[in-house]
């Protein structure tokens, strides 16, 4: 497919027009071909029964690829063997994909696999993302995949269907945003820090409506693990999906992966992927340019991803409605410190934040140290690739040590739906990727962060910029 | 929504930004295999303390549901997951449609798909509405128009795709369904 004789167009524009199967309309949207759905317990078993109901079959299983993640315990399996679910209903609900995919021949990595993972975490893991691809996931964090050149997005439970069906989408076309980000990266300052400053200056809805696409020498300089960890928390700015063009930093992650192309079509896999950069002049709806080099550790202090600042700053004093709610769920007060407060857990893990090199600085922190008294401290690392990986490493004891939790990998307090909660009232530093209300548990205070920023907080028991503990010297 | 597409009721309102899909339906709720019988969670932390028991005052005390089937609702409605079981609770709850500055992306196809009418206005509409609690309107799909009393008639944007489904109640399943040989064509095409 040659794209030499178009007009300039984004990486988003050359990745959709792949997969147009038909133009919009004046009266019908485009149908969108979708090359790789994923799925897990909580956002398919309505979508099998609408299959089901209608008599109808999944129409590629080869293009679907399962596991379960949000409902299953993070604890290990008792003497007998056994896993205990938070309640029979998640039980029932992880059997049910079990069902759902032998029925219909779809892939499934469940108990049994080496592989099993957080969903955005195990499908980049197995090369199943790959740049170019469009790929739809029941969840909203989907963007995540978009680190690779990929059109990632979340979708509903009935779309979900739509795609098992067909293999196919509605869409009308979305907006695109540049965003710029140059500069060199403060030590102590992650990808992480680098979204959650994004977020703040847009807005938790500046980017509605849109496609990002990241780029700049920022980006250019992360791993393939930051630019997940970046485009993952697009959708906190409202943004339908989050791309970064694929480089040789891409191909060297993929190359030799499970799922990725092989032998004689590796080349060519990669002789295409080079294509997909946005071209020189292309136009975006929007751009925006953010400076690396002034983004500091940060953290929210209020109850969406767009409330934040840097660790060290004082809470702003902005007088509105929506802060005022916020701050006093929070139990903090406008021009006050976040550094400092009390930290009751600390969570390491989730889409956002799970992975090797997450884990690597996380211990790197940690290591000779202890938690606080009073802290407790969980990290989930996000596949059991990465745990074997971590474990080989002996990140595990490290953690151990320092007296924190190991956990199996999975969703965990992200989303504090498999019983892995905190208590009301609690001050939890996570690097998950939401702190709304109630999102870790009742009446429960979440503090995004980096694993860094999570690390030292785990360390001193307060909030803490990263760098009092680095500077001292690990 | 009625057959010709026109919802005239009262409005219940939420003045309140942001309200995202872990306030509509918290994920404790979500392991549910059904679409069915998610109400009774719609805003379950704003109504029940951490016991369970009802508060003493809450949001959501006010709604009568048979007379307010439109949610009156802040800036960015919808945010967060892209958890359907948010439309199905709210409709489930009493909802047909919500009015709000600005939606949610996924929220709003969601909300599409299930026949929950998402009514996008301006900032100063919504500012009306928001004065107004309890208050008369008309919603007429058919041709985007949302009537408030004393205020007037405004146009809201909806896709005639999805205004085509809604009124007839066609789904968007059967429409790609036809359109196969396309899809096929394209598989073949790319050697898939
Ligand atoms: S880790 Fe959190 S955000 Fe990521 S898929 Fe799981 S629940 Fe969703």
């Amino acid at each position: 497919m040659s794209e030499s004789s178009q007009p300039a167009s984004t990486l988003f524009e050359k990745v959709w027009q792949r997969h147009v199967v038909r133009e919009e309309t004046a009266a019908t949207p485009a149908i969108l071909y979708i090359d790789l759905q994923l799925l897990h317990e909580v956002t398919s078993p309505q979508a099998f029964d609408e299959l089901k109901r209608r008599g109808l079959k999944v129409r590629r299983p080869e293009c679907c690829l399962a596991t379960i993640d949000h409902s299953t315990p993070t604890t290990p399996p008792d003497s007998q063997g056994v896993r205990h679910y938070n309640t029979p209903e998640a039980k029932a609900q992880v059997d049910l994909l079990q069902v759902n995919c032998a029925a219909q021949g779809i892939p499934l990595h469940g108990w049994d696999s080496p592989n099993r993972g957080i969903v955005h975490v195990m499908g980049p893991e197995l090369g199943a993302t790959q740049p170019g691809m469009t790929i739809v996931c029941g969840d909203s964090h989907t963007a995540t995949h978009g680190a690779f050149g990929a059109l990632a997005f979340g979708i509903g439970t009935t779309e979900v269907g739509h795609v098992l069906a067909t293999q196919c989408l509605l869409q009308s076309k979305p907006e695109t945003l540049g965003i710029r980000i140059d500069g060199e990266l403060q030590p102590g300052v992650t990808a992480k820090d680098v979204i959650l400053h994004v977020i703040g200056a847009i807005g938790v809805d500046g980017g509605t409506g849109s496609v990002i696409e990241y780029h700049g020498s920022t980006v250019r300089a992360m791993s393939m693990e930051s630019r997940m960890t970046l485009c993952n928390m697009s959708i906190e700015c409202g943004a339908r999906a989050g791309m970064v063009a694929p480089d040789e930093t891409t191909f060297a992650y993929l190359e030799g992966r499970l799922m990725s192309p092989q032998g004689e079509k590796w080349a060519a896999a990669v002789a295409d992927w080079k294509t997909l950069v946005s071209d020189p002049g292309a136009h975006y709806d929007r751009l925006v340019r953010i400076d690396a080099s002034r983004i500091e550790p940060n953290v929210t202090w209020g109850t969406n991803p767009g409330m934040v600042m840097a660790v060290d700053d004082a809470i702003p004093s902005t007088d509105s409605p929506a802060n005022r709610e916020a701050l006093e769920y929070m139990q903090l007060e406008a021009g006050a410190r976040l550094a400092g407060e009390k930290v009751d857990v600390v969570f390491i893990g989730s889409c956002t934040n799970s992975r090797m090199t997450d884990l690597r600085e996380a211990a790197a922190l940690m290591k000779n140290r202890r938690v606080a008294a009073g802290t407790r401290v969980l990290v989930v690392p996000g596949s059991e690739a990465t745990r074997r990986e971590a474990e080989a490493e002996g990140l595990d004891r490290i953690f151990l040590q320092a007296g924190a939790e190991w956990r199996e990998p999975g969703c965990s307090m992200c989303l504090a739906m498999n019983g892995d909660s905190a208590n009301p009232g609690d001050l939890v530093v996570s690097t998950s990727n939401r702190n709304f209300k109630g999102r870790q548990g009742r009446g429960v205070r979440t503090v995004l962060a980096s694993p860094l920023t999570a690390a030292a907080s785990a360390v001193t028991g307060r909030v803490t910029n990263p760098r009092e503990l680095m500077e001292t010297g690990t | 929504m009625s057959q010709t597409g026109v919802l005239d009721s009262r409005t219940f309102n939420l003045p309140v930004d942001n309200i995202d899909t872990d306030q509509i339906i918290p994920g404790q709720f979500l392991t549910t295999t059904e679409r069915d019988g998610l109400g009774q969670f719609c805003f379950y932390s704003w109504r029940f303390d951490e016991n369970g028991s009802e508060r003493a005052s809450h949001a959501l005390k006010a709604f009568n549901p048979g007379r307010q089937s439109v949610l009156v609702a802040g800036s960015n409605f919808g945010c967060g997951s892209s958890r359907e079981h948010a439309p199905w609770a709210l409709l489930d709850f009493g909802f047909k449609a919500v009015i709000s500055s600005r939606f949610a992306d996924i929220f709003r196809s969601n909300a599409l798909k299930n026949g929950l009418l998402p009514v996008k206005v301006s900032e100063e509409v919504a500012a009306f509405l928001h004065a107004h609690p309890d208050h008369s309107v008309q919603i007429d799909i058919g041709n985007n128009l949302l009537t408030v009393e004393g205020h007037g008639k405004v146009e809201f944007p909806l896709d005639p795709f999805s205004a085509y489904c809604l009124t007839r109640g066609i789904d968007q399943l059967e429409f790609l369904l036809k359109n196969e040989s396309d899809i096929s064509r394209f598989e073949n095409r790319r050697g898939a």
